[in-house]
Formats: C-alpha cells, structure tokens, sequence
C-alpha cells in the first residue's frame, strides 16, 4: 500500500505538555502531521487528539507504536476511513460589490454552504464537509474571489 | 504533624528502597539537602552534574537497582542532559530529580531557570513537573515504576522550591507504590512455538543478543537455552556478558568492529535469532545485505522496536527472560531433535572462519594496546568490572576482555559518550565495593570527566583507570587515515597534562609504562593499590582497532587487517 492520509484517534491524559510529547515524537523521529485536532470528552481526565498523517501502513504503525509508548497516551487507535465519519470545516471570507453580491450568494447556497455574517462588502461562509470535498469548495471559493479562510484540523467518530 | 515537601521526598525515596543518591546541592535544593543531612542516605557528592548522571547508570547498570541523582535547578539540571541521554539511549533506569524555581517564577526567566522539562522531553522515558506538595509521593512512586518497569529507562521529576518547602498532614503523605507495574508481557505461544520449530530444524542458525539480555536478567536462561538447541551466540556490544565469553559457543561482538567469525555468521545463517536488540545501525552494515539468507525471529520487550529497522519474520513481544523460560519450557515438554550433523558441520565452519581470521594484534617494541586489556584480564581473571569510555578504547576492551558475566561491562553503546567510564566507575564501585573495577579509556575520553577523580579521592574508592594514551582522538584518527587521505585535521591532542602528576594531584597513584615489559608491572601496582589508580599506558600511536566494516558496506566485506586495505 502506497503513501496516503491516515488518521489516528488518541486518548490522552489531559495534561498540558502532552501535546508537545505527542508533537515532538512526530518531529524527533521524523514523521509527518498532515493536521490535528485536540478537544475535550465526556471524562475531564481525557483528551482526544485526532492526528492525520501520511505514510504507508507500515510508517503509520511505527508511528503508532512509538506513540503508544508516552506514558500520557492511553490508547491509540487506527480509524478507518470507511467505517468512519470524519469532518473538516472552514470558515472563509469572500467579498462582493453590488454587481455580483447574487451570482455569489447563489454559488454559496449551491455548494450548501452556510452564510454566518454578513458584512458591508463580504460575506462570511461556513462549510464543514469531508476533506476532498472541503478542497473543492475552497478551489470554487477562490474563483469567486475569497480574501481569506480558516480550516479546522480533522474531527471523527 | 506536618512534613514539609523534602521531608516527604526523603521518606519516600526511603519507602523507595534508595539508598545511595549522586548530587551536587544548589540553591533551589537546599531544603533537600537539609534533609538529606538528617538521613542515612548515602549522598555521593560528585564534581559536575555529568557525572553525577553517569555515577548513577553505572550503579544502575552494576546493581540493576533504579539509579538515582539529584542536582538544582538551571545549569545544575542543564549539565545532567549528556547523562540523561545516556541513559535513554542504553534503556538504563533512573530517576533524576532536578531542582526547579518556585511554580509562580516558572516561565519568568528567573535566575537559575531552565525548562529542563522541554530539555528532556526527548530523552527521557518520561518526566514529571510536580506542581503541588499533594501530588508529590505519588509522582516520586510514579517515576520510579516507570523507570524499572517494561523497557527500563530514565525519569526526570522536577521540583519547584515552593512545593519543596511547602507543608503537608502526615497522615497524606506517602504514597504506596503504584499498583500495575507492567512486567513481561506474556509472550504469544503460538509464535513460541513456531520459533521453536525453525529453531530445531535450522541447519546454521545463530543466536544475537542485545543489550535487552542484561536488563531483563535473562543470562542463566540463555545458557540454559543455548546448552539445548546447540546455536551459537553472537552479541551487540550492549550485550556483552549476557553470555559466557569463554563458552566455545560465544562468537563475540558482531557489527561495525566485531569478529570476522560473528558476521560472516550472521551473513550466512538461515535462522537469526535475536533478544532484546534493536539492530542499530552499527550492528547491521548495510542493512538490505543483513542476515539476508536467513528467517528472522525478533525477541524484544518493546512493540516498537520489533519491525523497526529489520522486517522479521516471527516478531515476539516479550521480555527476554520470559521468553526463555518459556521456550526452555517447551523443548522440556515435546522432546525435540536437532539436526546433528548438520549442525555440527555449521560449528565447524564457524571454527573456520575462527580460523581465518581470530582476534589478533602483533606486538612490537611499543605497547599494544590490545595487550594491556589482555594483560588486565589475566590478572583480574576477568572478574573485574569494566567500564569504558568511547573510540578505539572501547571497542579493545569488548574484543579483549572476555566477559564471562553480565553487569560486568559498562559501556556507553547508544549515545557513544566520551566522559562516560570514570563517572560510571565510581557508580558501580558505590555498587560493588569489594570488586575491582576498571574503566579503560582513551587520552581524549579521560579529559571529559577527570574531575571525578576528586570524587573517588574523597570516598576512597579504589577505581582503576587504564588510560590507553595514544596521543589522538584515536577512533577519528583512525577514519581520517583510511577516508580522508590521512589529513588529521584536529584529531592530535597536543599537550595533554602529564597523567602521572595529575593523578597525585588528585591524591591517586599515578603509574606510567611506555614499554611491553611494564604492562604487567604497571598493571598488578595500580590493581593492588587501595587508592584510586590512573595507570597511563603509552601505547602504538598509531594502532587501529580492527576488524572493521566500513559504513554502508554489508557485514560479509568485513576487513580483517590494515593489510587488506592497501
Ligand atoms: C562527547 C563526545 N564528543 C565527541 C565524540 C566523537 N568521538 C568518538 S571517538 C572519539 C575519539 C576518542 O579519543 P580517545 O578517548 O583518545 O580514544 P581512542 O580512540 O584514541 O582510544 C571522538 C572524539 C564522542 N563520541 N563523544
Ligand atoms: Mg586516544
């Protein structure tokens, strides 16, 4: 199997420096954060972290295997792509003038995507979608003249 | 009552079962040191914090017991970092408590602040920033767990002042020990099996044994293992000792200076067996050549080592010493058969090889270096325990010493550190007080650390230092002679100090021999001494440590001699 993105699910102690423990395994051995996510769970105690990194089945278990062994991982868990649901979001700014404020706004709506403030000259947009399609409406967004975006790292379940 | 934060640590590193510790005070450990004044501790007060750490993996690495050091905060926690990483790379346990400003100066650039949390994170097993009195004794339990269980490993536990100082209800205080210690995995019996099978039927197979042999205590059940199955032994430099150097089975050190009998071994077997090795970079040569006719069963405690370098075909996670026991277990239950003549005719062919092209040196009218270490085993009748500094010094002691057990040979394998051996002399001699302890070392090595040397003074410790001066960063001089069209581009030490006085300076003896006939002299003088003796052998300056296989180049074009190189 060739390189591709691969997401692992960790629990963690929540702790403060385990991110950097987390981090700083990838950059000492030498792999890759394709991008990451760190939020609460139901227990206080427990971080999850969701990693996307690249590499091919066997990189990723020795990625696994070496993360495993911080004492402040409690588990590491392989996602599977297709048994899983996994979600990006953005939030991008694009502007308009008189002239094509509709042509954009209908764009925006084709796509299914949400406006979440409205400026005097640009509208804030909102899209959460898997990562190919997050691509795709990031391409059309800046067709449209997208001054600027924010994009989330990945969450699954 | 209450005990305040250092009262709470002594007690627990008491509960611990500590009684030897390797410091040097500071300011933000001074309540600890109050302390320590109280107790019956035996606090060994080193010259630098380098070799405090050192100090501590030597007597880790002696007694198997978790080693322990304590410094202050900033560049006394800052000059541990070389031991630490030491240790870290050799899988040595630990536990070094550093010193830390008070947790509301954390982050402010107090006066002698590091983040030697963020220092270490990279070359601990784990770390620790103990931020209230509370936490304390269960942190100190905590560390300790870590640092002896599973693949051992060294733990630093930062101490802000303020949490030292700080008062807690005895009745809080002590922690018990941590429940689930995770020891040997059990190993999977299936692939047990399996392995016992291509074991059996192998016609050349050879054993390699890594440094994991020792820490998991595994000797007696290797000898018992290899007595059955009738297969060689070849060994990493870290597992020196974990099998009898003078078993006919012992093929030696394998890899970059190993025996040309051990790699070509390795090159031509059909079954590998390994325990408790990581196939570091200096073991395999070039690595798509290593082993390559043979199956591959890797023995090793930790998950991430196994398929980490070297795909193998029977990956087992266990410690090396339940593995054995199991796998003794089982050709005790079956009955089993080896293939006698073929096997024999493996042994004869790995005599041979023996044959061809043994351990060797040839003496001139300078001092070999190769014959000091000879010497020093014949007269210690190799029960000495060896440490060693890094360069062709090291690898002498590994070919020449024949280690017939294991905690017997101290060398610093994984980082290669320079300044290791006197340190970690003193340690295994706190250890072993009654034993001869040695450390060989180069002329450069020495000047790493010889401030210790006050140390061994102070606490009468009879260490013995063989240096084998050849007047250059040997190991350099040697890669610049055969690589680099013999620029020796700073790799002669000029001026170092006359070893001799500087010995009676400390208040050791000192001792010189620059001709063959004074070896032995030389040698039963400083061994018989009851102070600290630096014995300075003049030696071929231009000696190389051979065999050698060059970087990149697969263990079958292993140079046996200087000759073959012209
Ligand atoms: C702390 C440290 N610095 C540098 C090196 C690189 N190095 C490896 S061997 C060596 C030469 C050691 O010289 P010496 O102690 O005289 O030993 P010899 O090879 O001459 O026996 C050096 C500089 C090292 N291993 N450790
Ligand atoms: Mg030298």
């Amino acid at each position: 199997m060739g390189e591709k993105d691969r997401t692992l699910t960790l629990l963690v102690d929540n702790k403060p420096d385990v991110l950097a423990r987390i981090a700083g395994t990838f950059s000492g051995r030498g792999f890759n954060i394709e991008n990451i996510s760190a939020n609460i769970t139901l227990n206080p105690d427990i971080t999850k972290i969701i990693i996307v990194t690249t590499g091919d089945r066997a990189t990723v278990t020795k990625i696994r295997n070496q993360i495993k062994k911080i004492v402040d991982v409690r588990n590491v868990s392989y996602l599977k792509t297709k048994k899983s649901v996994q979600r990006e979001m953005i939030l991008a700014k694009i502007n308009f003038t008189e002239d094509n404020r509709e042509k954009i706004l209908a764009a925006i709506e084709e796509m299914e995507c949400r406006v979440v403030n409205q400026e005097a000259d640009a509208f804030i947009v909102e899209a959460t979608g898997k990562k190919d399609e997050i691509d795709r409406i990031l391409l059309h967004f800046q067709s449209l003249g997208m001054e600027d975006f924010t994009r989330s790292g990945k969450i699954a379940l | 009552m209450k005990l305040t934060g250092a009262q709470i640590l002594i007690k627990t590193l008491k509960a611990e079962g500590v009684d030897t510790i390797f410091g040097y005070p500071g300011g933000s450990v001074l309540d600890i040191y109050d302390e320590l004044y109280r107790s019956d501790i035996n606090h060994i007060l080193v010259r630098h914090e380098q070799g405090a750490a050192h100090a501590a993996d030597g007597y880790a690495r002696t007694s198997g017991k978790v080693g322990v050091c304590l410094v202050t905060s900033g560049p006394g926690a800052t000059n541990t970092v070389t031991g630490i990483a030491t240790a870290y790379a050799d899988s040595i346990p630990m536990v070094i408590l550093t010193g830390q400003v008070p947790t509301p100066f954390i982050g402010s650039d107090a006066f002698q602040e590091a983040d030697i949390m963020g220092i270490t994170r990279p070359c601990t097993k784990h770390n620790f920033l103990v931020r209230k009195i509370e936490d304390l004794s269960k942190t100190i339990r905590e560390a300790f767990s870590i640092a002896r269980s599973g693949r051992p490993g060294p733990v630093l536990v930062d101490l802000p002042k303020d949490v030292i100082q700080a008062q807690l209800e005895e009745d809080k205080t002590i922690a018990a020990k941590p429940k689930s210690e995770d020891g040997g995995k059990s190993p999977d019996r299936e692939a047990l099996k399996q392995a016992l099978e291509m074991i059996v039927k192998s016609k050349k197979p050879v054993i390699l044994t890594g440094g994991g042999i020792i820490l998991g205590n595994a000797s007696e059940d290797l000898q018992k293992f290899v007595k059955k199955v009738k297969v060689p032994v070849a060994s990493t430099l870290m597992g020196i000792g974990g099998f009898p150097g003078t078993d006919p089975l012992w093929l030696g050190m394998t890899g970059m200076h190993g025996t040309y009998y051990a790699n070509m071994a390795i090159s031509n077997c059909d079954l590998l067996i390994t325990l408790g090795t990581r196939f570091s970079d200096r073991i395999t040569g070039k690595i798509a050549n290593f082993a390559s006719k043979a199956n591959l069963i890797q023995i090793d405690i930790d998950a991430a080592s196994i398929n980490k370098n070297v795909l193998v075909d029977i990956p087992i996670e266990s410690d090396c010493k339940t593995a054995l026991v199991h796998l003794n277990k089982l050709l005790d239950e079956n009955g089993f058969a080896i293939p006698g003549e073929e096997r024999e005719k493996w042994i004869d062919q790995l005599g041979q090889w023996k044959a061809h092209a043994p351990l060797s040196y040839c003496n001139s009218e300078k001092i070999k270096p190769q014959c000091v270490i000879e010497t020093l085993y014949n007269l210690t009748e190799g029960e000495a325990i060896i440490t060693t500094e890094v360069g062709q010094n090291q690898m002498w002691a590994a070919q020449f010493y024949h280690f017939d057990h294991p905690n017997t040979f101290l060398s610093p394998g994984g980082l290669g550190t320079m300044g290791y051996g006197l340190p970690a002399a003193i340690g295994a001699q706190i250890a072993f007080p009654e034993k001869t302890v040695v450390d060989i070392a180069g002329d450069g090595s020495i000047q790493m650390n010889i401030q210790e040397l006050a140390t061994a003074v102070n606490y009468k410790l009879p260490v013995k230092i063989v240096i084998l001066y050849n007047g250059y960063l040997g190991m350099l001089r040697k890669w610049q002679e055969l690589f680099y069209g013999k620029r020796y581009s700073h790799s002669y030490i000029r001026n170092s100090p006359d070893f001799v006085k500087l010995a009676e300076a400390y208040g050791a003896l000192g001792l010189r021999a620059t001709r063959p006939e004074e070896i032995e002299p030389t040698l039963k003088k400083g061994l018989e001494s009851p102070l600290p003796a630096v014995m300075d052998f003049h030696v071929e300056p231009e000696e190389n440590v051979f065999p050698m296989v060059k970087p990149g180049t697969p263990l079958v074009e292993t140079i046996i001699n200087s000759e073959e190189l012209r």
